[in-house]
């Protein structure tokens, strides 16, 4: 048959596109469900061992929950475990992170505000100082933090390891400014303080009642991102030889790795809860806005 | 002079005397006079204000003075940079000033801070707080200064119905359009009864149908309330639409403040002749009372300057265009047609004059006229590439 080579073109130019773009759109599909299967592979491969080496014993290969038994009855004397030293770190910790958020909040946001209102120049300087700990090596710190740690325990004033909020609020520093200043940077600080005050508004009120409440997201973005941080730091309390709950985890490690197992998956199980308890607040306040 | 006028002479009378040394003896009659000038906000003045930014090489206020009286709504005009909105910054109390003093009402509130002066602002940026819903916003001005909640919630409403959005009451500022935010900011600064309302270009984000309709209704409520008002715009349609008065910037100092009217009829300076309105730059010889502009006499405005040969700024509609062949008057000038521009009603012409020696005179540039006339005036037949004749009507103009 003969074929006319102008409408045989033509035919297969008008069908071809809305199939090349089908069969685009099903191999990216598949190439984005590779990536995501490789990636959750990636995260929960080592989750999934740990559980497994939790409730499976490493030489007997015997079954057994007695690790988590131990954690929830709080009695870790069966498997020859002290659990004592677990819930001394974990009160330290819980400690530190409610005096590291409230520190950090009380130093970083009206400092933040302030500086974003009156000098961008300032606010540049400030996000430098701030991310300095992300380059500066834990080791490193601890050895700037020796002498001053020594002296504060000697002087000031105690071991407690409650004390340690001061190192971890220089730590959580480039997470929380870099949080607030996510929020600061979403809304018009300056218009808005510049009607409040212009409204009869003091200070404090242009504070607590406009500025805070427009940062409130960031705000617990930030303080759920330095309770993480607090939760999972370990090399500056362990050089400092103070007791927090992953020195806990450690020294439990030592006399039964099974339990600090366990308890390490809870702790890291708490951070995802406060991370996604964070992302639900956030889609909460963004649709009651929106009236959606 | 209406009876508003003569209450708000005797207000500013009241206010000089209440600011001097004598203040503790104004009469009874004065006080009430004054009183009643508070109410309606109170008069302004600016004297020998001075303001330079860090850094800046030029004063952003000059040695600035301005008057306003009570109730009257004051239009600062100006380009970019010429200091109107520092002006109303430091009116507000947002801006230190390094020189000068501010009176309001009589009293000095220069060195009062912001959140004690008792004015309002609306700024181009929109300055609800997202936080909170329509209602909330208006009700905040009133829940800082300790009002019950009954009492505050009656007046926003009050306030929210004055700008049409009773129904908007309950949506936060992401559920509302541009136009519908600056009329909550309104209402929110109007709830406070506030003694001056500052302007901050409130419409220049909106859109231009939307920009109008806001224009007359911040006008409108305006007079209700009777409400000293600076509007600071660089829009001078805007401008002549609102103002009592329009103070025209230049360089951190006020050229001329007149109302619209005679700032356009009478302008004091060649930058606020130009700035306001077209204008064209004529030559002609001048006394210094009478110019004669090709042929034609012109009478001069106050301050015009004399010489042989001197610019005179002439309104478009101050000239007439005449067909070169139908041409039976000895004045005015031969003239080509350039562009015909039809805006309705009016109809513009540009013509670029024929003469050489008008082209020496400015600078070797080809001297353009530009004529405007009602649609049904325009010759007919008139097209690109005419000859006609212009010359300038007996209406006094500027010599520069």
């Amino acid at each position: 048959m003969a074929v006319n080579p102008e409408t045989a073109h033509r035919t297969v130019g008008a069908a071809n596109p809305p199939q090349l773009r089908a069969i685009r759109l099903r191999r990216q599909r598949i190439f984005k469900a590779i990536v995501l299967t490789l990636t959750l592979l990636f995260l929960f491969i080592p989750l999934a061992s740990m559980l497994l080496f939790t409730v499976r014993h490493p030489l007997s290969g015997q079954w057994s929950l007695a690790p988590w038994q131990a954690i929830f009855t709080g009695n870790g004397e069966s498997l020859g475990a002290d659990l004592t030293v677990l819930w001394e770190g974990l009160g330290s910790s819980l400690l530190l992170c409610v005096v590291t958020v409230v520190i950090m909040l009380v130093l970083m946001v009206p400092t933040m505000v302030i500086v974003h209102i009156r000098s961008r120049r300032l606010e540049r300087a400030i996000e430098w100082v701030a991310t300095l700990p992300l380059t500066i090596p834990a080791i490193v710190l601890v050895v700037g933090l020796g002498p001053i740690y020594r002296w504060l325990s000697a002087d000031v004033f105690s071991t407690d390891p409650v004390w340690l909020c001061f190192a971890y609020v220089v730590l959580v520093m480039p997470f929380a400014f870099r949080s607030i200043a996510v929020g600061l940077n979403s809304i018009d600080v300056k218009t808005l303080v510049e009607a409040s005050r212009s409204l009869g508004a003091s200070w404090p009120r242009v504070f607590f009642r406009v500025i805070i409440p427009n940062l409130w997201q960031s705000i617990l973005s930030a303080s759920f991102i330095s309770i993480a941080v607090v939760l999972g730091e370990y090399t500056v309390a362990s050089l400092l030889g103070r007791m927090n709950l992953q020195v806990a985890l450690y020294q439990l490690g030592q006399s039964n790795s099974q339990v600090s197992t366990a308890m390490s998956l809870l702790a890291l199980m708490f951070g995802v809860i406060l991370l996604v308890a964070l992302d639900l607040i956030s889609t909460a306040m963004r649709t009651s806005k929106e009236g959606k | 002079m209406t009876l508003a006028d003569q209450k708000a002479a005797v207000a500013e009378a009241s206010e000089s005397f209440i600011d001097n040394e004598l203040g503790a003896t104004v009469t009874e009659a004065a006080q009430a006079v004054l009183e009643d000038s508070t109410e309606r906000g109170g008069g302004i003045r600016m004297q020998h204000v001075d303001k330079i930014y860090p850094g800046a090489a030029s004063k952003a206020l000059d040695d600035f003075n301005l008057d306003i009286k009570p109730g009257e709504m004051v239009v600062l005009l100006g380009g970019s940079g010429c200091g109107k909105s520092t002006a109303l910054r430091a009116l507000a109390g947002l801006e230190d000033i390094q020189a000068g003093r501010i009176l309001v009402g009589g009293q000095d509130v220069t060195a009062t801070p912001v959140n004690k002066r008792n004015m309002a602002m609306v700024s181009q940026a929109y300055s609800l707080f997202p936080h909170m819903t329509a209602l909330q916003n208006v009700e905040f001005g009133l829940e800082v200064r300790g009002m019950k909640k009954a009492e505050r919630r009656r007046i926003a409403m009050e306030k929210l119905e004055l700008v049409g959005l009773t129904d908007q009451a309950g949506k936060y500022t992401q559920q509302m359009s541009g136009g519908q935010q600056q009329r909550v900011a309104l209402a929110r600064a109007l709830a406070i009864s506030p003694r001056v309302l500052l302007l901050d270009e409130p419409l220049s984000a909106l859109d231009a149908k939307v920009r109008v309709q806001l224009r007359d209704e911040i006008r409108r409520i305006q007079l209700e309330t009777g409400t000293t008002t600076v509007f600071v715009t660089h829009d001078q349609e805007e401008a002549l639409a609102v103002a009592d008065r329009i103070g025209v910037m230049n360089h951190g100092r006020i050229e001329q403040i007149a109302a619209p009217q005679d700032l356009y009829q009478r302008p004091a300076t060649e930058y606020v002749a130009t700035f306001i309105g077209l204008t064209n730059r004529l030559p002609g010889g001048s006394n210094g009372s009478e110019a004669v502009v090709f042929g034609q006499r012109v009478p001069l405005l106050e301050g015009s300057k004399q010489g042989p040969l001197v610019a005179v700024l002439v309104r478009p509609e101050a000239l007439t265009l005449t067909p070169a062949e139908t041409n039976t008057s000895n004045v005015g000038e031969h003239a080509r047609v350039e562009t015909i521009h039809f805006l309705g009603a009016l109809v513009r012409v540009d013509t670029v004059i024929s003469s050489g020696e008008w082209q020496r005179w400015n600078g070797g540039e080809q001297l353009r006229v530009t004529v405007q006339l009602p649609a049904s005036e325009l010759p007919a037949g008139l097209a690109i590439g005419s000859d006609v004749v212009v010359a300038p009507r007996a209406v006094p103009a500027l010599a520069v």
